[in-house]
């Protein structure tokens, strides 16, 4: 069916590049058109889990239109709401949806383009591979202090945790961990990517990333007899997800109201599924 | 007015500015930080836990943190720098000294991150190796980088404290048959003290203000440190994680305690240092 849909894309594109080969010279048929002619630079900032996504559609954009700038920093989610409202970028990403504070404070208006899951992981070679939510809050509070007691090997369990602007702890620890404690002892890591490489480069690690971010490099955990896959958060069946956010303050306008709708769009939201989010659209 | 004063004033201009500046940023901390002053949390802070949570806005773990981790930086790198700063100024001074000074003076120009990737990649993996216990994310992995990072500094200073012996002494010396070793404990050391405790004021400064390495490779972990093996959290760190959370709230205002602190502790070591430089002298 995606076959055939997008033959027909092709041929569609096909014909109008034949039609407007001869007057034109140039065209690329598409979404980014709207971007044609735009001239500036835009300011993105906030929730890691997005920057994949962020980075692949500001490398589409700035390929068709060179005069066009996309920055893309990092900094969490709170860091995204705080500084869009600051107005110190144009977009704030955010994993969590805005508080009613943060939203009458800034006047934020949120755009959720995927859902995206949490899910704790671990080193690959870790033969742990599932727990139950109370192992996982005993683990984390730091009751737990040895993978024996969950069935792996005789080693001090390393437990890595987010920094408080963190879109994906505040869903970690609401949904996964029910709101139990993070032990003092834990070690702090400022993003998603970090957690990977920090989780990666330590045998007998715990830590938890956007579901977005899983591959070889890391194992996600079983919660409850349920795996952390794209299905499992689709159908609401593993239940540690969230939306994925952008911010602006007040309501979208030019080119971040065009990425936004961009992100919105087929095109969009087909990154959003390759990059391991669901698409809302 | 007269042409020759014109430099005066300039100079004169320029450092009231710098301590100025200085003292305006201790005024800066103080007033953003008055509101903790005024609800006497400050005093609680120096010695309670850090759990935003339960309403402990402590930041005594960061301050352990980071004196344990500063201190192990100057501790390690305070005899290798001695040696080499000795392999350079006094045993060789030209040829194979010229070409390791070289060398140290670029290290200075190597940005700190780089010393953090190589800690997260190398040592942090080496030093969970080697104690198989905990992360290897700890004080003695950030420690030891802070070591190396703070190391051209000190070694410039101490070549250079060491070159500036008189001659006369040391020939004076030679002349009288001592040995390398005898000339530097007898001879160049008494002689050099006072500008090597500069050096050492200033890479402890520089391991005390580091941000990135303690971020990247200490841990941050909130709780009391127990051994150098524990995760740790610096105070220049928990500036670095908190003030990306938000603006208003206590967190974000005891962020000013924490710079107050850091500021104290550089200003505390530098009189300390300074007047047992003085007594040892005297």
């Amino acid at each position: 069916m995606k076959i055939s849909k997008l033959k027909k894309k092709m041929g569609l594109i096909g014909t109008l590049v034949l039609l407007l080969a001869g007057v034109t010279g140039f065209c690329m048929a598409g979404e980014l058109d709207v971007f044609a002619g735009e001239k500036g630079v835009l300011r993105i900032s906030g929730g890691t889990a997005h920057i994949p996504v962020m980075k692949a559609v500001a490398q589409k954009i700035m390929t068709f239109n060179p005069e066009i700038q996309i920055t893309i920093a990092g900094g969490g989610s709170g860091a995204g709401i705080k500084q869009v409202g600051e107005g110190l970028v144009d977009i704030g990403n955010s994993g969590r949806s805005a508080t009613e504070t943060e939203v009458t404070k800034y006047g934020l208006k949120m755009y959720k383009w995927a859902i995206d899951g949490v899910a704790a992981v671990t080193h690959p070679k870790n033969p742990v591979k599932a727990l139950s939510t109370r192992q996982l809050q005993d683990i984390f509070s730091g009751k737990i202090l040895s993978w024996k007691e969950v069935g792996g090997e005789d080693k001090s369990i390393n437990v890595y945790t987010r920094d408080t602007a963190s879109g994906t702890r505040s869903v970690f620890w609401e949904k996964a961990l029910k709101e139990s404690d993070i032990t003092s002892k834990a070690n702090v890591v400022v993003s998603n990517g970090a957690m990977k490489t920090a989780v990666n480069n330590d045998p007998y690690s715990i830590g938890y990333v956007s579901v977005g971010f899983i591959d070889e490099g890391v194992s996600p955990l079983t919660l409850d007899g349920i795996a952390p896959t794209m299905d499992a958060v689709k159908s609401g069946q593993y239940q540690v997800a969230r939306g994925l956010f952008s911010n602006t303050k007040g309501e979208a306008t030019g080119l971040a109201k065009k990425l936004i709708d961009y992100l919105l769009g087929p095109d969009g939201q087909a990154m959003a599924v390759e990059k391991g989010f669901i698409p809302v659209n | 007015m007269d042409v020759k004063k014109i430099p005066k004033f300039i100079f004169l201009g320029a450092s009231l500015l710098s301590v100025g500046i200085t003292l305006a940023i201790l005024g800066f901390m103080v007033v953003l930080a008055y509101p903790i002053f005024s609800q006497g949390m400050f005093w609680d802070m120096l010695i309670q836990p850090w759990s935003p949570g339960q309403g402990l806005f402590g930041i005594g773990p960061m301050i352990v943190g980071t004196m344990s981790i500063a201190l192990l930086a100057v501790g390690v790198s305070f005899p290798l720098c001695c040696g080499v700063a000795c392999f350079v100024g006094v045993l060789h001074p030209r040829g194979k000294g010229k070409m390791l000074k070289g060398l140290v003076e670029s290290m200075t120009a190597i940005p700190t991150v780089i010393y953090g990737f190589v800690g997260i990649f190398l040592l942090v993996p080496l030093v969970r190796g080697l104690f198989s216990q905990g992360s290897g994310m700890c004080i003695l992995s950030a420690g030891m980088m802070l070591g190396v990072l703070i190391s051209p500094t000190m070694i410039l200073f101490f070549s250079q404290s060491f070159s500036l012996v008189p001659l006369g002494y040391l020939n004076a010396a030679d002349a009288l048959g001592a040995t390398t070793a005898q000339k530097f404990f007898y001879i160049i050391l008494p002689c050099a003290w006072k500008s090597m405790v500069s050096g050492l004021i200033l890479s402890f400064g520089r391991a005390m203000g580091d941000t990135l390495i303690a971020l990247m490779i200490s841990g941050n972990a909130v709780g009391f440190p127990g051994s150098i093996l524990d995760s740790a959290r610096t105070l220049t760190a928990h500036i670095g994680l908190i003030i990306a959370a938000d603006f208003d709230s206590i967190e974000f205002k005891t962020l000013f305690v924490c710079g107050i602190c850091l500021y104290a502790m550089t200003g505390i070591g530098v009189i300390l240092v300074r007047l047992l430089a003085g007594k040892g002298r005297g």
